[in-house]
């Protein structure tokens, strides 16, 4: 199994919180809003990108647990 | 034809088959006229219809282009599936080909409906219509009287707007909520009208399968080419003498479909493939081109839902898309920041250069943000309206230096759904 991120746009208000947690994984746009380059979670970020998903104030952040494609 | 004779179908070997059963005057076709020109519609088990289909190889007409068979086959392999949903809201401002079918060949698609809601087990039937789409929603009531349903039909006529016809919007609004998109998955066939598996399909697809349903997968292949076989209906727009909606077969050459609606009106600069959300191709490559997925898909273009604008070598490439980058900037459903923001941005950014009063590295900046914006919406829309800008940058980008030293004189194009407003405000199609 690995973690997999998606953000969803239409809940996202561009608090910022998930770059200020998790730069390793989101960046900015030009708007505020976050840009998720890579969907999968390295294994050592995975309880970070949890803490993460938990504090977005409007839970825009959906974590899904998908199997590896071997 | 003699009594004994089968019943009526068009040849698949001949252009129109899918619109074969159209009146001379353009009226509904009624139930009568409509089995005189198609025969009977056959009740055909489940499975034989969706090994047809597959065979037939059909394809999603409404823009996603997505195996029909495959659609069919996974909402009925769901429980308590709910609607089979006929996406006739045709927002693509410059396309035409639902509300023809449905206003001219309504039995036809409900036969389509009909068969595809019985074979994958679903309820009901439910018509979405544009609020504007009067002919359409007249023909359909009419056609509806007139037939002995096993499942009861319903029209729904809704918003208008780009990005009401997109397939979640549509379930939002049938639900009783705004017609703007969803962020999915869920999609429609896993949890859509009701919250069950919804099956929707555009009316040219369902029309499509109803002729399948007839005259099985094999005659459906007579005209195309084994990877795209069938026809298609194209709705030709801008610079021909005759734009309207014309079925052709896949495999035609593009410069046969400008023929076919009348011939240009001036030389060709390039035509708009696909709509709004399309694809620019220059003359020189539409002069080589196919209506086949693999001969658009080398100049990066879709068929989509069949639109093809031709731009006359009187108006301008650039200025003509800045105009649609503004347009579908506006036509966002305001839900995504980077849909909101970035297009926003984008069209004033585009206009900028197009205009000649873009600052140094502007171009760069755009481009930029094409790629950081694509795929950051809950729905295609962004990345439709990025197509489109790029596409626009790659075919006419070099002019923009012209335009940077002087100004361009060219005249609008007056490309369907742009008009300017008439009495200051845009009237919402």
């Amino acid at each position: 199994m690995s973690l997999q991120v998606r953000i969803n746009p239409i809940a996202c208000d561009a608090h910022g919180l998930c770059v200020e947690l998790l730069p390793e994984l989101f960046r900015l746009d030009d708007w505020g809003y976050p840009i998720l380059d890579n969907a999968v979670v390295p294994d050592d970020l995975e309880s970070l990108a949890r803490v993460a998903a938990d504090a977005c104030p409007t839970l825009a952040i959906v974590i899904e647990e998908t199997a590896t494609i071997a | 034809m003699s009594a004994a004779s089968p019943a009526a179908r068009p040849d698949g070997g001949r252009l129109p088959r899918l619109l074969a059963g159209i009146e001379p005057d353009g009226s509904p076709a009624g139930l009568l006229a409509h089995q005189r020109a198609y025969g009977p519609m056959p009740r055909i088990p489940a499975e034989r219809l969706f090994d047809e289909v597959a065979r037939s190889g059909l394809r999603g007409r409404g823009g996603a282009d997505f195996p029909t068979a495959r659609k069919l086959q996974a909402v009925a392999s769901r429980r308590n599936v709910g609607a089979v949903v006929v996406n006739g809201s045709e927002t693509e401002p410059a396309s035409r080909k639902d509300r023809l079918l449905m206003a001219t060949l309504p039995h036809l698609v409900l036969d389509g409906a009909q068969t595809a809601a019985e074979a994958v087990g679903a309820r009901e039937v439910i018509v979405k219509l544009s609020i504007d789409a009067l002919r359409p929603a007249d023909a359909l009531e009419r056609a509806l009287a007139e037939r002995t349903d096993r499942l009861p039909v319903s029209l729904v006529e809704g918003a208008a707007g780009y990005v009401a016809g997109e397939e979640s919007a549509v379930i939002n609004y049938l639900g009783g909520g705004p017609a703007i998109p969803r962020f999915v998955p869920p999609r429609p066939y896993e949890r859509g009208y009701r919250n069950r598996p919804t099956l929707l399909q555009n009316p040219e697809t369902l029309a499509q399968l109803a002729l399948i349903a007839r005259f099985g997968a094999s005659w459906f292949r007579e005209l195309g080419s084994d990877a795209d076989p069938g026809t298609a209906l194209t709705t030709m727009a801008g610079a021909v003498a005759e734009p309207g909606v014309y079925e052709m077969a896949f495999g035609t050459p593009l410069r046969d479909l400008l023929v076919a609606a009348g011939g240009p009106t001036e030389p060709i600069r390039a035509v708009l493939v696909g709509g709004y959300f399309g694809t620019w191709t220059t003359w020189a490559e539409t002069a080589t081109m196919r209506l086949s997925r693999a001969d658009l898909a080398e100049h990066g273009a879709a068929l989509g839902s069949g639109v093809l604008i031709a731009l006359g070598e009187s108006a301008c490439g650039l200025h003509e898309s800045a105009r649609l980058a503004r347009y579908l900037a506006d036509q966002s459903a305001g839900q995504c920041g980077p849909c909101v923001h970035g297009l926003n941005a984008m069209a004033e950014s585009f206009a900028a250069l197009v205009d000649g009063v873009a600052h140094r590295g502007e171009r760069d900046r755009l481009l930029r943000w094409a790629s950081e914006i694509r795929g950051r919406g809950a729905c295609h829309h962004p990345n439709g309206a990025i197509r489109l800008i790029t596409s626009a940058l790659d075919k006419f980008g070099p002019e923009l230096e012209r335009h940077a030293r002087e100004r361009c004189s060219a005249p609008p194009a007056d490309l369907p759904g742009l008009r300017p407003p008439a009495g200051g405000r845009r009237v919402p199609r």
